[in-house]
């Protein structure tokens, strides 16, 4: 089967890749534009470690095929600082360890930014079932969603 | 030999007991960081695992031919590739067994054969090109069934330890050991009440969210490199060494970030395979395992079966208690019943007490520890048994753990007696906690428990570097699985008088220090910890001398006071105090660089004590159970940095939740795993659980200079018991096998309507 | 592998009904790539409907709802007045998986996988969805429930894939509800699953019902006697009892690692009837 050339924007940026038909998104990303912010935990859609948003929707990028990307825009947990301002999500898990080994971290940024996106003033309960498809082991999940709770005041300009 | 660490308990600490920003926190919230998999080296080649299909056979035969034709494959390994360098030493041996399998094939995911070869796509054609030829075994996957006497035996060279005469005949039962004191029989013949209970627990797995992975570089020289997620880098470069018969210098480990690990990572899986592949290959050869993978072939938890029985007078006083356990270790030996039947009545004051445990063999991957191994299923049996008894006497259960709980000075039931401890606190913390008078409707009910752990001192060296600027670069050999840099960063700052920010922690690779244990028996705060201090006193040691020596007086005349060196007195001299600052920016004039470093095998770690309040409410129709309220109560000595003790607390919770209400090994009866997956291997997600409540207690530990205790592993040990105490409250029924899921739980109400 | 992105449904068409033996539709993709790393498929061939404009659109029309292959559950929930005349629909189609899942899944790939486990498909059945199903000769349009034929099956012929699932405009004094149980809040696969569609009178009688399992036998099962039992009824306790009986009579469930025969059994009666709760008193506000 012959290697496809995929051009597709990712965090802003306008980049190509060569891949195999068959390979996911999230190889891709990690072994292709060398951005491994985004984890395989499962590689079946079960842990959200591999989450980014794919034309503003928030999707498990091991079940999103490379070739797919063709034209699409991305955003991975790379693009949500500006520059060395972090975004107030970053902040407020640093603030609140929401993270102790950080490996789901990436992907639940993600889910949080998507969920922020939609629902700026969440309910602890929309904030648990909004996050509910990323799987973190270590924290329990408390200071998770009052990270995220934090981080949504800032953003209503509380 | 006692170091001066006796804790001053009276110290105010200026950073310790703060909650600054961790270290390594922003290269994790921008995707900096770099996990197992993240690394990449010229031409890396992808390593993949051929592994068995079947739960026990003999392996005839390997063909790798027509695999080692396809273009691409560089290497290819089997058993033969693997001589024994164990020497006789049997776990060696049992190591290099597990790594890749040899006359047999002991667990379905046992690796069998592995290749490396360009691609993933050429390593997966590859794989299905070896051909292996097995003659199928009869298996057995349940503890008591492999207790049998009809059981296949697994390993004919097994006989009992433990017991007296020692067998003929060789079987499943690897060892039995036995701790306790008093006279149990008579203890119970003085009891007004006994219960006697029968409990089983299902195999659970750490969970971790990273899969295994590393990246294995050794050249033809024998020397070699690796990459590697996991708890103990130094126990990587030993073990593989070992196992490979290479020279332990010859080969440098680097511990990458690492996604959880839990106590699964503190041992090798498929390291030595790629170091072995890549040895053959001449490349440098990357192995990620799978989530299938993960589940099959590293290592889950025991499964149990225990027996528990417990007298107690009218007056609430445990007259007697003892337990009986078996628990299986996967395909080879362990000593997993041993750590639950020193562990099962450690929270309590007993006058008689007697525990059993049997390690037993089974068709099933290796168990490693998970969080306070073993502890949790004893804890559930006791607990469980503990709070059925308290009812049938009428008593609080609170009240009745109070009256019989351990304190200082307490014979434990595993041997050694207590120094102070922090049970009781726990306990009188919970009783007078809000959560205890929180409301509770139809069908919700509060269930409590208790749980322990040891926790572990162990060889440990850390070496602190001041630099030129007056900033620290501090070197620890624990992989950080929980926060811990920004502690020992607190530590030193503490140690120093200088601010945290000026103190930065690295995990050095098995090159750049010397030889630490792994990451496990929450030992890094004490231990690592205790080092970082150690390490402090030293640099200040050479601190005051230089100072003394900037000065032209002795060094006795000098001492350090919250970031400076000062004359001691009076008539040491009129001499401005030097700031650390200072004193590094003349290192160069006065003698060179200036470090402190310590090395040792810490004693002295303080055992955990910790209490579990949790409110459920039950579907009656269906089984379903919801956590609405759960609070941890946990003695930590001393919280150095307390949002990463709470984090501790809540995530060992969420744990012991998982394990209580939905995570199971389920097997088939071809002994095949059926949910070797997070979609139904069901861990908690982000809507299944409230927010976990935290109480930390403070009761120092006298062998710590600051009075820490471990704190990581205490809190997965009651949630099993105090789940099921609840939902006995709830609906009243008492359920005895874990996890409590909803066709359990339904079936048991059924069962008594 | 080939990948092919077509972008009409002539192309389509064409390229299945020409296509080789292993050949797959890929919409959201959220079955085909999980059965493809888990090795049990290999395609030759993959054809993404996602460029195929028709396709990307969920409409309200005068015969009712047109939803399109290719668009998203997420969407469906975003949809306003789907969400109000078909809430039971909608609840299923976002139960499935996560939100990362729900942003690719559709209705029609939970459809067309034909696990008997499908969160959408009980919902379907009892709202009477149709499907319009294009092959090389046009269209022709079927009852949702004859789609599903066994584990894993449907009745699609080769070259032949569906556009779109059509739904009724809802009627006044009507509504759906769908419930499913599942051992965590989120995330699982339906242990079983219980769809109810009733119509009342002005006086609160129901006069119309369609009552549906999931994951309790080798596909959906609509259970007449179900219907039965709660038409001419106002949902009473009698009505109810019956209503759940008649649901575990009908179940074929089996044992395995989510469930036992027993649990499916009594749990599809208590979800039927509190799913028939809900449906009737949504059918009072309308």
């Amino acid at each position: 089967m012959p290697a496809v050339h995929v051009t597709t924007t990712v965090n802003g940026d306008r980049l190509d890749y060569v891949c195999e038909s068959d390979e996911t998104l999230l190889d891709c990303l990690r072994d292709r534009l060398g951005l491994t912010g985004a984890k395989e935990g499962c590689g079946t859609g079960d842990c959200g470690a591999c989450s980014i948003i794919l034309d503003g929707r928030l999707v498990c990028s091991c079940l999103v095929l490379g070739v797919e990307a063709e034209n699409r825009e991305i955003e991975t947990v790379e693009g949500l600082a500006e520059g060395d301002n972090l975004h107030p999500l970053q902040r407020k898990f640093l603030e609140h360890a929401a993270l102790q080994c950080g490996i789901c971290t990436p992907g639940i940024l993600m889910a949080a930014k998507a969920l922020l996106d939609r629902n700026p003033s969440p309910t602890e309960e929309e904030i648990r079932f909004g996050l509910a498809g990323n799987l973190c082991r270590c924290t329990g999940y408390d200071k998770i969603v009052r990270a995220v709770q934090d981080a949504a005041k800032e953003l209503q300009g509380a | 030999m006692p170091l001066d660490v006796k804790p001053d308990l009276k110290r105010e600490f200026d950073v310790v007991g703060t909650r600054p920003l961790r270290p390594d926190g922003i290269d994790k919230v921008t995707g900096r960081a770099r996990f197992g998999a993240d690394a990449t080296a010229p031409g890396m080649l992808v390593g993949r695992i051929l592994r068995s299909p079947h739960a026990h056979a003999r392996i005839r035969g390997i063909d790798t031919s027509k695999a080692e034709q396809l273009a691409g494959v560089k290497a290819i390994i089997t058993r033969d590739d693997l001589p024994d360098h164990s020497n006789g030493d049997r776990a060696t041996y049992d190591i290099l067994y597990n790594c890749m399998a040899r006359e047999k094939a002991l667990y379905e995911g046992h690796a069998v054969a592995a290749v490396a070869a360009v691609s993933a796509a050429v390593a997966r054609q590859a794989l299905k090109l070896i051909e292996v030829d097995y003659e199928v075994l009869p298996h057995v996957t349940d503890v008591d069934a492999a207790m049998k006497p009809d059981a296949p035996v697994i390993h004919d060279d097994i006989f009992t330890e433990g017991v007296e005469p020692k067998p003929d005949k060789p079987s499943n039962v690897a060892r039995r050991s036995e701790f306790g004191h008093g006279d149990v029989e008579a203890g119970f013949r003085e009891a007004d009440v006994v219960i006697s209970r029968s409990y089983k627990t299902e195999a659970t797995h750490q969970g971790y969210i990273e899969p295994h992975a590393c990246l294995a570089s050794v050249s033809p020289d024998g020397s070699g490199e690796l990459w590697v997620c996991t708890q103990g880098h130094f126990m990587i470069r030993n073990v593989s060494s070992q196992v490979l018969g290479m020279e332990i210098s010859r080969l440098r480990v680097t511990a990458s970030e690492i996604g959880g690990g839990f106590g699964g990572k503190t041992h090798v899986w498929m390291e030595p395979i790629a170091l072995a592949l890549s040895r053959k290959a001449n490349r440098p050869v990357k192995v990620v395992m799978s989530r299938d993978e993960v589940f099959k072939a590293t290592g889950p938890t025991s499964s149990t079966s225990i027996d528990v029985k417990i007298g107690a007078k009218k007056d609430g006083t445990i007259v007697a208690a003892e337990a009986i356990l078996r628990y299986q270790g996967g395909a080879f030996i362990g000593s997993w019943a041993d750590l639950g039947a020193m562990t099962a009545f450690a929270c309590y004051d007993l006058r008689n007490v007697r525990t059993v445990g049997y390690d037993v063999i089974v068709n099933r991957p290796k168990t490693a520890a998970y969080r306070a191994p073993s502890a949790p299923m004893a804890a559930f049996a006791v607990e469980s048994t503990v709070d059925e008894l308290a009812h049938k006497l009428g008593l609080e259960p609170i009240d009745f753990r109070i009256r019989n709980a351990a304190r200082e000075g307490t014979r434990s039931s595993y041997g050694p007696t207590y120094g102070p401890i922090g049970i009781g606190a726990t306990l009188s913390a919970a009783k007078n906690h809000p959560h205890m008078s929180a409301p509770l409707g139809n069908n919700q009910g509060r269930g409590m428990a208790c749980g322990f752990w040891f926790n572990f001192g162990g060889q440990t060296c850390t070496s602190l570097n001041i630099n030129l600027d007056g900033t620290i670069a501090l070197s620890v050999g624990t992989p950080d699985i929980g926060g811990s840099r920004a502690s020992m960063c607190l530590m030193a700052a503490e140690e120093l008088g200088i601010p945290y920010e000026k103190v930065r922690c690295v995990v050095a690779d098995t090159s750049s220090l010397g030889y630490n244990d792994v990451t496990d028996g929450s030992r890094v705060t004490f231990s690592s910890g205790m080092a970082t201090i150690l390490a402090a006193r030293d640099a200040i040691k050479k601190l005051c001398g230089r100072a003394a020596q900037m000065w032209g007086i002795s060094e006795e005349a000098v001492i350090w006071e919250k970031g400076y060196a000062k004359p001691a007195g009076p008539n040491a001299g009129e001499f401005p105090p030097l700031s650390l600052k200072e004193i590094a920016a003349a290192a160069a004039t006065t003698g060179g660089p200036i470090a402190g470093h310590h090395e040792f095998n810490a004693d002295g770690a303080g055992v955990s004590f910790a209490t579990h309040i949790v409110d459920v409410e039950v579907d009656r129709e269906t089984g379903a159970t919801r956590i609405l309220r759960y609070t941890v109560l946990q003695d930590a000595g001393k919280a150095v940095h307390p949002a990463y003790v709470e984090g501790q607390f809540q995530g060992g919770a969420a744990q012991g939740i998982g394990w209580a209400l939905n995570e199971e090994y389920v097997y088939g009866e071809d002994g095949r795993l059926q949910n070797a997956g997070f979609l139904d291997y069901r861990i908690p997600v982000c809507s299944d659980l409230p927010m976990i409540d935290t109480v930390i207690l403070e009761i120092p530990n006298p062998k710590h200079p600051y009075g820490v205790r471990g704190v990581g592993e205490t809190s997965i040990v009651p949630p099993l018991a105090a789940i099921a105490n609840a939902v006995s409250n709830a609906v009243g029924v008492r359920m005895t096998h874990i996890p409590m899921s909803p066709p359990r739980i339904l079936k048991a109400l059924e069962g008594r309507s | 592998m080939r990948y092919e992105a077509p972008v009409s449904l002539e192309a389509a068409s064409a390229l299945l009904a020409e296509a080789p033996a292993q050949s797959f539709v890929l919409a959201g993709g959220t079955d085909l790539l999980v059965r493809m790393k888990g090795g049990f498929v290999e395609p030759e061939l993959i054809v993404d409907i996602k460029h195929i404009p028709d396709l990307q659109e969920l409409r309200l029309d005068k015969d009712g709802f047109v939803i399109g292959a290719a668009v998203p559950c997420a969407a469906l929930g975003e949809n306003v007045e789907l969400s109000a005349q078909w809430p039971g629909v909608v609840e299923a189609a976002n139960l499935i998986g996560s939100k990362q899942i729900q942003g690719r899944c559709t209705i029609v790939g939970n459809l067309c996988n034909a696990s008997p486990a499908a969160d959408s498909v009980p919902a379907l059945v009892t709202a009477a969805a149709k499907v319009r199903i294009r092959g090389r000769k046009g269209t022709r349009t079927v009852a949702i429930e004859t789609i599903p034929v066994g584990p894993g099956k449907t009745s699609l012929a080769k070259g032949e894939f569906i556009e779109a699932v059509l739904l009724e405009k809802r009627r006044p004094r009507s509504a759906d509800a769908y419930l499913r149980f599942i051992p965590r809040s989120e995330m699982d696969i339906a242990v079983v699953s219980a769809g109810v569609d009733l119509e009342r009178d002005k006086a609160g009688v129901i006069t119309k019902a369609r009552v549906a399992l999931g994951a309790v036998a080798p596909t959906v099962m609509l259970v007449e006697a179900a219907a039965a039992a709660i038409i001419g009824s106002k949902l009473e306790d009698k009505a109810l009892t019956a209503l759940a009986e008649a649901c575990s009579a009908a179940c074929q469930p089996i044992n395995d690692k989510r469930g036992t025969v027993e649990f499916r059994t009594k749990v599809a009666g208590v979800l039927a009837r509190r799913a028939a709760q809900i449906a009737y008193q949504r059918a009072g506000e309308r």
